[in-house]
């Protein structure tokens, strides 16, 4: 037997909207297996995962809190993997985010500071991001040089410098030695919308950017620049678009939109700058872009589908004493079951039992 | 032993594993499939390595484990991008984040513990050559390991049909199939060589370099060892050139920091990083950088009609 | 005595592709030594038929005899064990391996490439058709990959050749050296499947002929008996006329005007332009004949504005220098295009036609307010492209990919010559669609320059320069000669520029 292939050359519209419900659905199953083989029981595993992150109004919030970042970001990526730009490097520009939009909070902290602290942070933190994706997009149209391997390698230099700046010339004199900075001063935080809880400004925020995304992929010619650099390069430049141009610009939104996400968790969650400000919202970020079929609104619900796991991973840890790469292995599958459903959509797939009459 | 020998010694452990990966990976991109997932592949191995090294309590089982990982993980892949025909770049993502996770949860039972490091395997005679006897030859099996691979990948390659028919399917999936060649079965033999490889240098971070577990041990050799091999123009000697080159600058980096240089140690933790993308720069800024790859490297390949 | 089998024969070979029937009972028996002819529209079920033949493709149905006895192939190494060797239209070659090794690569067996080399050498000798076995592919000419793969089934010592539109790369000359080989192979043994649309060379040089429409057998006939025209009606099945074309009368002013343009090709393996000039009037259609490879793309690329010059000056349109204005900036100015590559050029194939009408025509045709795409406006413009053009296309708005090469052309070219441009550039306009859709493309092209614009047709197909130009001129090496009439003009005059006769030394110099 083998799996053969057809182009199709119409797929119908309804496989784009089950295809990754099926891969959502092959996720669970194969995580059952998987807690079945880990001596859990499955059900009770799949529950922690998958229920308790949405259980009550505690919960839903921390959900908006952690799908924010995966938002914000996978919107971004949607636009550079649309156009044939591989920006892998969300991560390191979420980090760079934080330390320019930190900065702003640093330099002015203790100093009569005015209402425009806040947006100064947001602006300073998308440039920082959108700064470090130029390398990338640079280096790639200038010299042609692959930008997934230096949109990555740049990631662990963000971390590094900002593992510096927080151990050195940010650390917080105060701070007992803890590598970390001052907190933010209260301007410089990111308005909370309830009293008693952890959502702020960064899920309305990151509801406008799907918005917006969602308005220019569908109606503008920027969208269609976007959708057919990617599809028909040639056909692209036909077409009098300037591709070079394109994938910085790209580049440049994602850049910033990472950095809004890693500015918008720094002074909405954490208030400090740390070591470490991400649990790889940049790299799951890429799994929400494909999960939501590189839609903006697909990101939003997908951007939810993966903070779930992020929630469930926690809970897991500490009621399950399972390790927080369980959610990775999680997020691995997902992507691999994506894919795969992809496939579906792009080709009539038959089971050909192998015999003379075959190649 | 000397000062330069020391030296010597630390540069090729630390440029066994990118060399290893880089051999493998350089044979699946001449088929034309580009594997993103080095980084998953890798760190398997490393995790499985370990695991089953501990549990058997010898080393080999562990090398052949770690292989076997690398394997199966690159079978996902080849599933995924030649029976399904899947984005190559995705797919590598994915295998990558997979592997980052499904090793921290295999090696979570063993993380702290230790073994020795493997036994090196001295070739007599030859350890008796001055300043570099000892370095090269007084290594462990990996090292041997890796210059084989070197040679017999050139000699593959260059000198066999086999090899001719690989590079073909690389350069032109469309013309080999036309010739009546077996482009995915060619593919999925080099996916798996190059997932094999991986795994081996994953083995040798655990069992060899470091020797314990711990999780995100493989920190980014498996993305530098995909940029070795773009350094090297996809030729087998230049990947040994260029793994010495990265193995030499971490190794520089650290003695660098040993010997109290006033630079902070992040700063030269980047290094290999930023050496990466420097590399990267110069050799595509050169004429001619960009036509050493196989013209059908990352394009899926379906037979139709 | 009973008649000799004939050497391979297919009996009712059905082949189906999912819903598509591609051969449909064929019978096709080519005798030993025989020159046979398999003829018929693109689409017709050739290519799927010699595929089979080839062991690239397992019938669905039907039985495959050589020399009367029946017979599988699994695939093409079985095939060239038996005897049987293929030149592809589209060659199958890798560009970046030597020509040793691309030779190696089609023998069985583990010879080492210095023996094949040396096999080559002496091979290509004996048949008088000159390779260097270390050179890389991508350094040769079109007619000298073909004689890679001629070479390499030579080598093979095949029975039977099968050679699919193998002059369509060719100049005149280049064709002659191909035909002699033929007689040469045939005259020790080898019988040779023939597939070419160009009917005046089957008739020329094949003893027999195989017809296939809608993937079925409709006659069998000996071209040698047959005329050009009866032939071609027997292929499509109705009459075929040729295109209406008055002699030109007054030229206008020049709409079109190159002078000293160079450029270096952006592709490592182009072909850089050398001091093109050239000028194109209002009212005419002025053609440019060359073998592929002596740089169309780039010419196409440099005039449309896809690639810029390196002084503005060296293009004008009605005067004005564009050498350094972008393609949207040359269509405001009337210009319009139509590149070779349908599917990724002209169209993307995964978007829609009203998306591929707002591709060509965004900055033209109203299409955009403000940034907004008005989508009803693009659906409108298909409509009357539809209409105007004939386009078969099924569905209310179908993807380009799901239209036949004859129905996208007509879109492609329909979309431009809508917009009623003051001039049109347009390379291979008929390559491979189907003969109705070709002459109406033709007559468009004619009628457009009549109604006062001016037309440049880039275009391999001699046969149709000589129908529609009423000038042309020669690319070779990246260079242009000087303009020919057509009227009067001898096919061979032109077949030695395309050679590379009469261009500069140094231009011919680097050919060899």
């Amino acid at each position: 037997m083998r799996i053969v292939l057809t182009r199709r050359d119409d797929a119908p519209a309804w496989m784009a909207l089950v295809s990754p419900l099926i891969a959502v659905a092959l996720t669970l199953l194969s995580g059952a297996v998987m807690f079945a083989l880990l001596g859990l029981d499955p059900l009770k595993a799949l529950g922690v995962y998958f229920i308790s992150p949405i259980s009550d109004g505690w919960a839903l919030q921390e959900l908006a809190v952690k799908a924010t970042p995966l938002i914000l970001i996978s919107v971004g990526l949607s636009l550079c993997y649309l156009s044939n730009n591989w920006n892998i490097g969300a991560e390191g520009q979420f980090v760079m985010g934080a330390i320019f939009g930190g900065w702003v909070a640093i330099a002015t902290h203790g100093a009569a500071n005015g209402p425009w602290v806040f947006p100064a942070m947001m602006l300073a933190g998308m440039l920082g991001g959108a700064a470090l994706a130029m390398i990338p997009a640079i280096l790639k149209t200038r010299l042609s040089v692959n930008e997934i391997l230096t949109s990555l390698m740049l990631v662990y230099v963000a971390e590094l410098l900002l593992d510096w700046l927080v151990r050195g010339p940010w650390r917080d004199p105060k701070g007992f030695n803890f590598p970390q900075s001052v907190m933010f001063d209260k301007e410089a935080q990111v308005m909370r919308l309830m009293a008693d809880g952890r959502i702020n400004l960064g899920t309305p925020i990151a509801i406008i950017v799907v918005v917006i995304a969602a308005i220019m992929m569908a109606r503008t010619l920027k969208g269609f620049e976007i959708r057919l650099v990617g599809a028909a390069p040639r056909a692209a430049r036909f077409a009098g678009f300037d591709e070079k141009r394109l994938t910085w610009t790209v580049f440049a939104i994602s850049g910033a939109l990472a950095g809004l996400a890693g500015i918008i968790e720094v002074s909405g969650t954490m208030g400090q700058l740390q070591p470490s400000v991400s649990p790889g919202y940049g790299f799951t970020a890429i799994i929400v872009a494909f999960l939501g079929r590189l839609n903006p609104i697909g990101c939003l619900i997908a951007g939810v589908v993966l903070a779930i796991t992020f929630i469930g991973g926690e809970n897991a840890q500490i009621s399950l004493r399972l390790p927080l790469d369980v959610t990775r292995v999680f997020q691995g599958m997902l992507l691999f079951y994506v894919l795969a459903c992809d496939a579906v959509l792009n080709y009539r797939i038959a089971l050909v039992r192998t015999g003379g009459a075959a190649a | 032993m000397t000062m330069f020998e020391a030296i010597l010694l630390t540069i090729i452990t630390a440029s066994t594993p990118l060399l290893i990966g880089a051999i493998g990976q350089l044979v699946c991109e001449r088929s034309g499939v580009l594997n993103l997932g080095m980084e998953g592949m890798m760190i398997m191995g490393a995790a499985c390595g370990f695991a089953a090294a501990i549990l058997s309590g010898n080393s080999y089982v562990g090398v052949l484990a770690a292989i076997l990982a690398g394997m199966a993980m690159s079978l996902i892949f080849a599933v995924l991008t030649l029976g399904l025909a899947a984005n190559q770049v995705a797919s590598g993502l994915a295998l990558s984040i997979f592997g980052l996770g499904l090793s921290g949860v295999i090696g979570a039972p063993f993380v702290g513990a230790k073994r020795d490091q493997m036994a090196k395997l001295d070739l007599p005679v030859l350890t008796d050559i001055p300043l570099i006897g000892k370095a090269l030859f007084g290594q462990d099996p990996f090292v041997y390991a890796s210059f084989a691979l070197v040679i017999g990948v050139w000699w593959f390659l260059a000198r066999t049909k086999s090899g001719l028919v690989l590079r073909a399917c690389g350069e032109n999936h469309a013309s080999a199939h036309a010739l009546g060649y077996p482009v995915l079965k060619i593919r999925l033999l080099a996916i798996l060589f190059g997932g094999g490889c991986a795994g081996l240098a994953g083995a040798y971070l655990s069992l060899v370099y470091t020797p314990f577990w711990s999780p995100g041990m493989t920190a980014g050799r498996g993305w530098i060892a995909l940029a070795i091999v773009v350094f090297a123009s996809w030729l087998p000697w230049r990947v040994l050139a260029g793994a010495y080159l990265f193995g030499g600058i971490t190794i520089l980096q650290l003695h660098a920091q040993g010997a109290g240089v006033k630079i902070p140690s992040q700063f030269m933790a980047a290094l290999p990083y930023l050496v990466t993308i420097l590399v990267l720069v110069i050799i595509m800024s050169r004429r001619g950088g960009q036509q050493a790859a196989p013209a059908s490297l990352g394009t899926p390949f379906v037979p139709d009609r | 005595m009973l008649p000799a089998p004939p050497l391979i024969e297919a009996r009712t070979v059905v082949k189906r592709f999912g819903a598509l029937l591609a051969n449909d009972h064929v019978d096709l028996s080519v005798a030993e030594r025989e020159v046979h002819a398999l003829l018929g529209e693109n689409g017709a079920g050739k290519s799927t038929l010699v595929k089979i033949l080839y062991g690239l493709l397992q019938p669905t149905e039907g039985t495959l005899l050589w020399q009367g006895a029946p017979f599988s192939l699994r695939n093409p190494a079985e095939a060239r064990q038996r005897g049987i060797g293929m030149v592809f239209q589209h060659f199958s070659l890798f560009d970046a391996l030597t020509v040793a090794e691309n030779v190696a690569l089609a023998l069985d067996g583990n010879e080492s490439v210095a023996r094949v080399s040396d096999r080559l050498a002496e091979v290509s000798r004996a048949y008088g058709l000159p390779l260097e076995p270390g050179r890389e592919v991508w350094r040769l000419s079109v007619g000298e990959r073909q004689r890679i793969e001629i070479v390499r089934c030579l080598m093979q010592s095949p029975r039977l050749l099968i050679l699919d539109e193998p002059t369509s790369v060719l100049t005149p000359q280049e064709c002659e050296g191909l035909f002699a080989t033929l007689e040469r192979v045939k005259a020790e043994g080898c019988a040779v499947l023939y597939i070419s649309h160009k009917l005046e060379e089957v008739r020329r040089i094949c003893e027999s002929a195989t017809i296939l429409r809608h993937g079925k057998v409709v006659g069998n006939c000996d071209p040698r008996q047959e005329s050009a025209a009866s032939l071609a009606e027997m292929m499509v099945g109705s009459k075929v006329a040729p295109a209406r074309h008055d002699r030109l009368t007054t030229a206008g002013e020049v709409r079109l005007a190159v002078t000293g343009l160079s450029l270096p090709s952006p592709d490592p393996h182009g072909t850089s332009l050398r001091e093109v000039g050239l000028e194109v009037r209002a009212g005419e259609v002025f053609g440019i004949a060359g073998v592929a490879g002596n740089g169309q793309d780039e010419l196409f690329a440099a005039l449309s504005g896809e690639m810029l010059a390196e002084a503005a000056g060296t293009i004008r349109i009605d005067g004005v220098a564009t050498g350094r204005l972008g393609i949207n900036a040359r269509r405001l100015m009337g210009g319009a295009f139509v590149p070779e590559e349908r599917l990724g050029h002209a169209a993307a194939p995964a978007f829609r036609l009203s998306d591929n009408a707002l591709a060509s025509g965004h900055a033209t045709n109203g299409f955009v307010q403000r940034g907004m795409i008005d989508r009803a406006a693009t659906r409108v413009w298909v409509e009357r492209v539809v209409k105007a053009f004939d386009v078969r296309k099924g569905p209310r708005d179908p993807e380009a990919k799901a239209l036949s090469g004859g129905n996208l052309q007509k879109f492609i070219v329909g979309r431009e010559i809508l917009r009623n441009p003051r001039l049109l550039i347009v390379s291979q306009p008929t390559w491979g669609v189907d003969a109705g859709a070709a002459s109406l493309i033709r007559q468009a092209l004619i009628d457009l320059s009549r109604s006062g614009a001016a037309v440049l047709v880039i275009s391999q197909d001699l046969d149709e320069l000589f129908e529609i130009a009423d000038r042309m001129a020669v690319i070779f090496h990246g260079r242009i000669s000087s303009p020919l009439d057509t009227e009067g003009l001898r096919r061979e005059a032109v077949g030695l520029l395309m050679g590379g006769a009469g261009f500069a030394a140094d231009a011919v110099d680097e050919a060899a």
